[in-house]
C-alpha cells in the first residue's frame, strides 16, 4: 500500500443512509479471480437503467461529478455483506474517501487496508457536505482534520494503527508476520488446542 | 465487580496472543477459518506471490457454496449453469486449495455446503473457538459460544499466512429475551423483530450476547438463525453461551472431540458463560411473550412489521426510495402483496429444521398458481438427511423445487435469481435493492411464513396452515 499523508479533492454526495455494499457492488460482479477493473461495475444498478443507458438523475451521472475522488455518503455507509471488492470497485472507479456520519464496521476496516480514507465525522459538518455537492476539500492523515473550503478544520477519529498504516504505506500482513515468535509461542503455550 | 468477565470477554482473553496498546490492535488468534471460492482467490494470489504457505491447513475448513448452480454438478459444463466467471472461480478454488494442501469439501466430498452450515453440522463450530470467514454472516457460529465474525480479503490472507487477525476489541451489548415464544413464531421472527427494534446500524462496534428464558428454551438450529442475523444490526458477532443443548448437539459429530477429550472439553465449556455481575456497554430487553410473525417491508433487514399490521409511514428521502422500489403502501398488511417467488434456505434458514417447517406447512396442499418456490438445503448433508425423511417428496407434491445444496438465491451469483419487479418470499437475511437479482423486491419472512406465502398466493401468516 502507498504512503496517503494527505489528499485533496472534489465532492459527490449520495445522501440515502444504510447504502450497503450490496448497491456498491453487486454480487453478480464478484465471479471474479482479481481485485482490478471493479469500478465498471460501482453502484451499477444505481448508475444504469435495464438497457445499459444512463440514469440521468444519479449523482454520478452528473457532469459534475466527473472527476469527484470523495463520497459523502448517508449514515451508515457500507452495511451489510464483508465483500472486499466494494473498496476495491470505489478505488477503481476513482474515490479515494468516503465520508460519512457512521460507516459499517467490516466496509470501514477493508477500504483502510486497502487505501480507501474511510472517514466519521460529526453530523453538522456532514450536513453541510451534503448540501454543498462539489465542495473542493483536503483530508489531513497526519494532522485527522478536513479543511472545507472557507478553510474551516473539522477533525474527525481514526484507529491509530489504521492511521499509522496509511501514513506510512505498512503492509499489515508484514506486521503480522514480525509477531511470528509470539505467535508461535502462543501455540505452544495454550492449555487446549483447536 | 471488575473480575467478573463477559462470555466475549473470556474468549477474546484466551486468544490474544499480542496484547493490545493505544497504537497497535491486539493480534488474535483464529481457532477455525472456513473458506470459500468468492472472498478468497485474492487472497490465495497474495500468498502464492509472496511465496508463504497455508500456516495451519487443520485449522482451515474450504467449501464451495456461493457461486456453485444449484442443479447437479458432475462436470465442468454443469457449473457453466452460473455462467463462466462462477465456473471458472470454483476451479480456481480447487486448484488453490490443492497448491496450498487444504481439504476441500467440494464436488464429491458428500459434505459440501454453504460455510455457516457445514461448521456447526460436521462439529467443527465448538464453543469457545474464534472463528472467521471471509463472509459477514460468520456470526452464526456465535450460536455455540464462539466468537465469530466476517472479514475481508485482505484479512483471509492474513489468516491464511499466519492464522492469526490484528483487532481492536469491539464493544458488549446484552440483547436480554425474557419470556417464552408463542406456538407459530420461531427464531427469525425474533431475531427480525430485534433489527427491528435495535436498527441496523444498532450493533456497530458491539458483540451482541443473546440472552434470557426465550433463548435458552430454544434448539440449536434457531439459535444459529438468531446469531447469523447479528451482523445485520450492524455487530459483527452475535454469542450465546453454551449448555446441555449445545454440548447435546456436538456429542458424536465428525469433528468435535471424543472421549477422554470430550470430557475435558465439556468441563472447559460449562465455564463459557457470563459472570454474575459482569458488566456489559449496552443492554436491551425485549419481551418474547407478545411476538407475531414478522416480515420486512422495505430495503433493508430493520424495516419489519408483524405480519398483520400496517406497513408504517415514514417521511424522510430514504425511507420514501425503500417504500417506491419495493412498490409497497404504507397503511395496508403485507399480506396485501401477492407473491411470484419463494425461497427456502441459505445460512439462515438452510437447515434440517428450516426444511422441515416449511414441508410441515405445504404436507398435502399445493403452492398457488403463478408461484415458483424454490426449496435448497444448505449442506449436501441437510439434503441426504431430508430425503432420507421423505421431506422433498413432500416439497415436491407440494409444486415446489427441490435444488442441489448452495446459498442459491440468497445471494443471485450462481443461475438462481429473483426477476425484475418479481415480489419475493424470501427465509435469507438480506432485503436490500437487487439483492436477489436486479429490481428484485425481497420479503424476509420465516420457513412457515415463506412456505403459507407459496400456498396462498400472497403474503401469509403460517399461523392459519399450520
Amino acid at each position: 500500500m502507498k504512503a496517503i499523508k494527505r489528499m485533496h479533492g472534489r465532492t459527490v454526495v449520495l445522501p440515502t443512509r444504510d447504502i450497503d455494499t450490496d448497491q456498491i457492488i453487486a454480487a453478480r460482479f464478484l465471479t471474479t479471480t482479481s481485485s482490478e477493473g471493479l469500478g465498471k461495475s460501482a453502484f451499477y444498478d444505481l448508475r444504469y437503467n435495464k438497457d445499459g443507458s444512463e440514469k440521468a438523475d444519479f449523482a454520478l451521472n452528473q457532469p459534475a461529478a466527473d472527476g469527484c475522488s470523495i463520497l459523502i455518503g448517508g449514515n451508515n455507509f457500507g452495511c451489510g455483506s464483508s465483500r472486499e471488492h466494494a473498496p476495491w470497485a470505489l478505488l477503481d472507479y476513482g474515490f479515494e474517501a468516503v465520508i460519512s456520519t457512521e460507516i459499517a464496521d467490516i466496509f470501514k476496516n477493508n477500504s483502510l487496508k486497502n487505501g480507501l480514507l474511510a472517514i466519521v465525522i460529526d453530523e453538522e459538518s456532514h450536513e453541510w457536505l451534503v448540501s454543498n455537492p462539489g465542495a473542493e476539500i483536503t483530508i489531513d492523515v497526519e494532522t485527522s482534520s478536513i479543511t472545507l473550503p472557507d478553510g474551516h478544520e473539522v477533525g474527525f477519529a481514526m484507529e491509530s494503527f489504521a492511521r499509522h498504516c496509511l501514513l506510512e504505506g505498512i503492509d499489515q500482513l508484514g506486521f503480522l508476520q514480525n509477531a511470528s515468535t509470539a505467535i508461535e509461542a502462543y501455540e505452544e503455550n495454550r492449555n487446549w488446542t483447536p | 465487580m471488575k473480575n467478573n468477565k463477559t462470555l466475549f470477554q473470556k474468549v477474546w482473553d484466551d486468544h490474544v496472543v499480542v496484547a493490545e496498546t493505544p497504537e497497535t490492535p491486539a493480534i488474535l488468534y483464529i481457532d477455525l477459518h472456513i473458506v470459500h471460492e468468492v472472498t478468497t482467490p485474492q487472497a490465495f494470489s497474495v500468498l502464492r506471490e509472496a511465496g508463504l504457505p497455508v500456516r495451519r491447513p487443520d485449522l482451515t475448513l474450504p467449501t464451495l457454496d456461493h457461486s456453485t448452480p444449484t442443479t447437479p454438478v458432475s462436470s465442468f459444463k454443469d457449473l457453466l449453469v452460473a455462467g463462466v466467471g462462477a465456473a471458472n472461480q470454483v476451479r480456481q478454488m480447487e486448484q488453490n486449495c490443492e497448491d496450498f494442501g487444504l481439504d476441500l469439501l467440494g464436488y464429491g466430498s458428500g459434505r459440501r455446503g454453504i460455510v455457516h452450515v457445514i461448521g456447526p453440522e460436521l462439529g467443527a463450530t465448538q464453543p469457545g473457538k474464534t472463528i472467521v470467514c471471509g463472509d459477514s454472516h460468520s456470526s452464526t457460529h456465535g450460536a455455540f459460544g464462539a466468537l465469530a465474525f466476517g472479514i475481508g480479503t485482505t484479512e483471509v490472507g492474513h489468516v491464511l499466512a499466519t492464522q492469526c487477525l490484528l483487532q481492536r476489541k469491539p464493544k458488549t451489548f446484552e440483547v436480554n429475551i425474557k419470556g417464552t415464544l408463542p406456538a407459530g413464531v420461531g427464531a427469525k421472527d425474533l431475531i427480525l423483530a430485534v433489527i427491528g427494534q435495535i436498527g441496523v446500524n444498532g450493533g456497530n462496534g458491539h458483540v451482541i450476547e443473546y440472552r434470557g428464558e426465550a433463548i435458552e428454551a430454544m434448539d440449536m438450529e434457531s439459535r444459529m438463525t438468531i446469531c447469523n442475523m447479528s451482523i445485520e444490526a450492524g455487530a459483527r458477532a452475535g454469542m450465546i453461551a453454551p449448555d446441555s443443548t449445545t454440548f447435546d448437539y456436538l456429542k458424536g459429530k465428525p469433528r468435535a472431540p471424543k472421549g477422554a477429550d470430550w470430557d475435558a472439553a465439556v468441563d472447559r465449556w460449562k465455564d463459557l458463560r457470563t459472570d454474575d455481575g459482569a458488566e456489559f456497554d449496552k443492554s436491551v430487553t425485549i419481551d418474547a411473550n407478545d411476538m407475531q410473525p414478522m416480515v420486512t417491508y422495505g430495503t433493508n433487514p430493520g424495516m419489519v412489521v408483524a405480519i398483520n399490521d400496517p406497513v408504517p409511514d415514514g417521511k424522510d428521502a430514504s425511507f420514501q426510495k425503500a417504500l417506491s422500489y419495493m412498490q409497497i403502501e404504507s397503511g395496508k398488511a403485507m399480506t396485501a402483496n401477492s407473491v411470484d417467488i419463494v425461497f427456502v434456505g441459505s445460512c439462515t434458514n438452510g437447515r434440517i429444521s428450516d426444511i422441515e417447517e416449511a414441508a410441515n406447512i405445504l404436507k398435502g396442499r399445493k403452492i398457488a398458481d403463478g408461484v415458483r418456490m424454490l426449496v435448497v438445503p444448505g449442506s449436501e448433508l441437510v439434503k441426504k438427511e431430508a430425503e432420507d425423511r421423505g421431506l422433498d417428496k413432500i416439497i415436491t407434491a407440494a409444486g415446489a423445487e427441490w435444488r442441489e445444496a448452495g446459498c442459491s438465491m440468497c445471494i443471485a451469483m450462481n443461475g438462481d435469481i429473483v426477476k425484475p419487479g418479481q415480489l419475493s418470499v424470501s427465509t435469507s437475511n438480506r432485503n436490500f435493492e437487487g439483492r436477489q437479482g436486479i429490481g428484485a423486491r425481497t420479503v424476509l419472512a420465516s420457513p412457515a411464513t415463506a412456505a403459507a406465502s407459496a400456498i396462498a398466493g400472497h403474503v401469509a401468516d403460517p399461523r392459519s396452515y399450520s
